[in-house]
């Protein structure tokens, strides 16, 4: 799953443009992630700042 | 707002308003919806345009040109210098924005012209009839409702959805999504008449920094790189912590800026049956500089003038609204987007001391006709071990 830090997001939209699966949106102040992501981590690659991270549940 | 319009428009922007207000005066009845609760902010860009571009959309207005540059520096990775003025940097050099106040204007001359205008209100689904875009479901100030409308025009920024959801695909290759930090900082020495761009591995590997001035002691200093670049501890973030720590140590840091800006080629197709794409959301912003404010206005107005055409004519299916497509990607401006792309590519390929050997070669030259192709063919003379990749870089140009 795909873990947002809010404090460090400066909710900038650059992920959204990358995800693969349509599954982020930026709401306003926000970032949301939908159902369909599949923790590919391409969103967390072009974030400016580090806000994303996938965490993989083993 | 009413439930039904002519024309629905996704986004505040410099694209959407300009496409609002096109279609407004040409006599349609127009919804501009933005998500935020105010136009312009949070701003998310260096605010630079030139001066020629800008004027073909409005008179210059003092109370959002934040400054008036008169030349350009383009500094290589050993610090060579190349010094561009006005009457040969073009359109390189102009105004910087106050977006914040740019934005606001253009969307009151949208609503002046006639188009009603909804903030907090953001499209969260396309309202589809027989396969054609007929609107959108929005949530306004958290009531969800419908707005309908003969077409829309996906005005929705490099975060855009809503052409994803009609069916066009959107994604930008992470290689070429610029992922940009800037801060706005004063109190900091700069050449208040001259916009800096500084170029290297070190500093922006396949970007640049930029010092774009608002004034005498305050500018927009940022940094890009492409997403495929950023590591832990070494994000454009840390890029430009690090440029900031030396070029200006005792600046003051009063906005943080952050963003995401597509260098890939734009949409293969910006319409479809009810919709029509523009600005940053079409992608398309120019590959070298990075800049996008007026390609935005550029394709709003056309789409604005297409869809007033179509809609009075009652047809709005994506064979009639092709002439849009058809038209910026004929103009100049589309034109130009495809010859920089093969530009940003080559130049995105070169080493430190290939970028340095160029500067060089060019640094004590007065570049009279400062075109790319003049460029190109003194880049050629000067720099016979680079012979092969320029010469291919001018064959894909010409």
């Amino acid at each position: 799953m795909l873990n947002i830090n809010r404090d460090v997001c400066g909710y900038c939209g650059a992920c959204v443009a990358v995800c693969p699966e349509g599954a982020l949106e930026l709401i306003d102040a926000y970032l949301s992630v939908e159902g369909d992501c599949i923790g590919c981590g391409i969103c967390a690659r072009a974030c400016p700042l580090g806000a994303l991270e996938v965490v993989h549940e083993d | 707002m009413k439930t039904n319009y002519d024309l629905l428009v996704i986004g505040g922007g410099p694209a959407g308003a300009i496409a609002a207000k096109t279609a407004a005066e040409a006599g349609l009845s127009v919804c501009l919806i933005e998500k935020r609760p105010a136009i312009g902010t949070p701003v998310r860009c260096a605010e630079g345009i030139g001066k020629d571009l800008l004027k073909e959309f409005i008179e210059p207005d003092e109370r959002w040109i934040s400054a008036d540059i008169e030349r350009a520096k383009i500094i290589a990775p050993n610090g060579t210098a190349i010094h561009l003025e006005q009457d040969q940097a073009g359109n390189e050099v102009g105004y910087i924005l106050d977006r914040k106040v740019f934005d606001r204007e253009l969307v009151w001359q949208a609503a002046e012209a006639g188009s009603d205008v909804a903030v907090k209100t953001r499209a969260v689904a396309p309202i589809m009839e027989r396969g054609a875009v007929k609107g959108a479901r929005v949530i306004s100030c958290g009531a969800a409702r419908n707005i309908g409308a003969d077409a829309v025009i996906a005005a929705d920024g490099v975060e855009s959805k809503f052409a994803r959801w009609a069916g066009i695909d959107t994604t930008v290759p992470l290689r070429e999504m610029m992922s940009c930090a800037q801060y706005l900082m004063t109190d900091i020495p700069i050449d208040p008449a001259s916009t800096d761009f500084y170029l290297g591995n070190e500093i922006a590997p396949q970007g640049y920094a930029w010092v774009f001035p608002k004034g005498e002691r305050t500018a927009n200093v940022g940094i890009g790189i492409p997403g495929s670049k950023n590591r832990d501890g070494g994000r454009a973030r840390d890029y430009l912590d690090r440029f900031v720590a030396k070029a200006f140590p005792g600046g003051k840091v009063i906005e943080c800026i952050v963003g995401g800006v597509s260098v890939c080629r734009p949409l293969s197709c910006t319409v479809a049956d009810g919709l029509m794409v523009v600005g940053d959301a079409a992608r398309v912003v120019d590959p070298v500089t990075g800049g996008g404010i007026y390609n935005a206005m550029f394709t709003g107005r056309l789409a604005g003038t297409v869809v007033a055409a179509c809609v009075s004519a009652g047809d709005c299916s994506k064979d009639a609204l092709m002439q849009y497509d058809e038209g910026w990607r004929t103009s100049h401006m589309g034109r130009l987007l495809e010859r920089n792309y093969k530009v940003k590519e080559f130049f995105i390929n070169l080493s430190d001391p290939q970028l340095n050997a160029l500067a060089e070669s060019i640094a004590s030259i007065d570049l009279h006709e400062f075109t790319v192709m003049a460029l190109i063919k003194e880049l050629i003379k000067r720099n016979p071990k680079m012979l092969f990749e320029l010469k291919g870089l001018k064959d894909s140009l010409s």
